[in-house]
């Protein structure tokens, strides 16, 4: 079975999964010689110029999965050699022009960037705005927009080229939203991994018998891991040493109720659960920060609910997202969070291991409710503080779900201008919503259907007794 | 004292809030609110036999576990509360 989209992930798993076996097993000191001949064992090269540069790019792999350059403050980072120097020429003409007498390029072109040069359409480049309108119009297709995907991905314009035509990534600007990680398709731009800091949690715990270690997931997860139901997943990462698994759709739930208090209170809210757009309104809308609720996010929440009722306890995130790799190490969070995986991260933990996930025993997932559950897609928070307002006698409420950072951008631009009819603003950087996560195993139209289903599923139809649970952990009756 | 009653997934899936709520009206009946303290714990591992409650001493003693209660729910708490629980606080 296919696990993974692409071949870039399968690389970055086959890594971890070395890593991991090491960490556990032994052997981690030879990493960094071993790995490489393991993943590009030659002698012909099958992805780059010669055997010797893959290995070395596998070799910086194996260091971002050991946890990356501890100079960089981003948890996005480039690999400088893998980058390949993809062009960057803007509009192209190929030569399928065939020099024909309609020229529809240079008609639609609206800054009269083209001519026709000896039967051939030649684009100036001083006046081309790159707006693609030729590509459209030529009825040969023979116009093509040469655009690096990771610049394209960077909703927030962080990418550009240094000198030698590599990527290099702006921290001022980056919103460590991983769009690039997913996208690049050389796979130069890698998430830290922060498997080696989980691996000696556990380890620590000796069996959670010095403390004990919890797994908080994200909803998300239901659409990923196809082997098995959502039930033998729990068991799964039980069986890596976790004392349990928690929702962190427990977390939502809360987190939904304190932003419809807060809502009642302001009158205009804008969501905190995606660390992201929380940048990205930081770095972009300084003047629209105080519209963004106080409530911390479900991952933050659901590990504060566990910390309080077991004070030694130390928490692992599990997700779709490579800013929650960010966001844990915030101040604001209070350091709730003790570290972060990803769904790939956990997959390649589960197979090194040797887990064998055909015959898993299932194991209760169940705590949060359905609102809890649906956050994880674009629209969830929405629907859930329609359905709670309403239910609350509360009126007055216009929300709107802001799905991926373009739409973000417009939309508050709309608010800064004083111009939004909207009270209530649901903010994703991920356009889907985090079911559509950069470090998703899979980004498939499936995934919303999964997460619809599994919301369906869930015993509480309402946030009311994850409220109760919540009301009576921090003040104890 | 301290009572955890498990939240974790699967004593949910049988019931932990009636548990909880039938457990806060019995500090009431028995007016023992200020002698235990009602808390929620993540799976206190015996996920087969919930909803599991533990009762015991505020400050936690290694080599004393504590009683457990297993297979609690809203029709047999209170009588587990009074036979278990309550001889506990007068030692």
């Amino acid at each position: 079975m296919r696990l993974f989209d692409t071949n870039v992930q399968y690389i970055k798993y086959r890594v971890l999964k070395e890593v991991i076996r090491r960490a556990c097993e032994g052997g981690l000191e030879e990493a960094y010689m071993e790995i490489p001949a393991i993943i590009s064992p030659g002698p012909k090269a099958t992805t780059r110029c010669c055997v010797y540069k893959e290995r070395a790019i596998i070799q910086e792999r194996v260091k971002m999965a050991m946890g990356g350059h501890a100079g960089n403050p981003n948890v996005i980072e480039v690999i400088d050699i893998a980058c390949d120097e993809c062009p960057i020429d803007g509009m192209y003409v190929t030569p399928a022009c065939r020099g024909c007498l309609v020229h529809n390029c240079m008609e639609v072109c609206p800054r009269n960037a083209i001519t026709i040069v000896d039967k051939k359409a030649v684009i100036d480049k001083e006046k081309c705005i790159e707006c693609g309108k030729c590509t459209q119009a030529c009825p040969y297709g023979a116009i093509i927009a040469q655009h690096r995907p990771c610049v394209q991905s960077c909703k927030v314009k962080a990418i550009s080229m240094n000198e030698d035509k590599k990527a290099v990534i702006d921290n001022e600007k980056c919103i460590s939203c991983g769009a690039c990680v997913y996208k690049c398709p050389f796979g130069a731009i890698v998430d830290k991994s922060l498997v080696l800091d989980v691996i000696k949690l556990l380890k620590g715990s000796e069996g959670n018998s010095r403390y004990k270690v919890y797994a908080v997931v994200a909803p998300a997860v239901v659409s990923q891991c196809h082997w098995g139901k959502i039930s033998q997943v729990a068991t799964a990462i039980k069986m890596l040493g976790f004392h349990n698994v928690v929702e962190a759709a427990l977390g939502a739930d809360i987190t939904l109720y304190h932003e419809a208090n807060e809502w009642k209170e302001k009158q205009i809210l804008s969501t905190s659960c995606c660390p992201s757009y929380v940048k990205f309104v930081e770095k972009n809308f300084p003047e629209l920060v105080t519209y963004i609720s106080h409530t911390v996010s479900p991952m933050v929440e659901t590990a504060r609910l566990i910390k309080r009722s077991d004070p030694s306890a130390k928490v692992v995130f599990i997700g779709p997202c490579s800013s929650k790799k960010m966001e844990y190490t915030l101040e604001k969070t209070g350091g709730a969070v003790d570290s972060v995986l990803s769904f790939e991260e956990l997959q390649a933990f589960v197979d090194a291991r040797g887990i064998d996930t055909t015959s898993l025993e299932e194991l209760a997932l169940n705590n949060a409710s359905y609102y809890g559950r649906i956050f994880a897609k674009s629209g969830g928070i929405v629907q859930g503080i329609t359905d709670l307002t309403a239910s609350t006698g509360l009126e007055g409420l216009r929300p709107i779900a802001m799905n991926g950072i373009s739409e973000c951008r417009m939309q508050l631009a709309r608010l800064k201008a004083g111009k939004a009819t909207e009270n209530f603003f649901e903010g994703m950087a991920c356009e889907g919503g985090c079911i559509n996560g950069a470090l998703c195993i899979t980004h498939s139209p499936r995934n919303s259907v999964d997460v619809e289903k599994y919301g369906s599923e869930a015993k509480e139809k309402t946030i009311d007794n994850s409220v109760k649970l919540f009301k009576m952990v921090s003040s104890p009756a | 004292m301290i009572i955890k009653v498990c939240v974790g997934s699967s004593c949910h899936l049988k019931g932990s809030y009636d548990v909880i709520d039938q457990m806060k009206a019995l500090l009431k009946k028995y007016d023992v609110e200020e002698q235990i303290e009602l808390q929620a714990s993540f799976c206190l591992g015996f996920c087969s036999k919930g909803v599991t409650v533990k009762a015991g001493p505020a400050v936690e003693v290694t080599g004393q576990e504590g009683l457990f209660l297993h297979n609690v729910n809203k029709d047999n708490v209170e009588d587990l509360f009074v036979k278990e629980i309550i001889p506990l606080l007068t030692i």
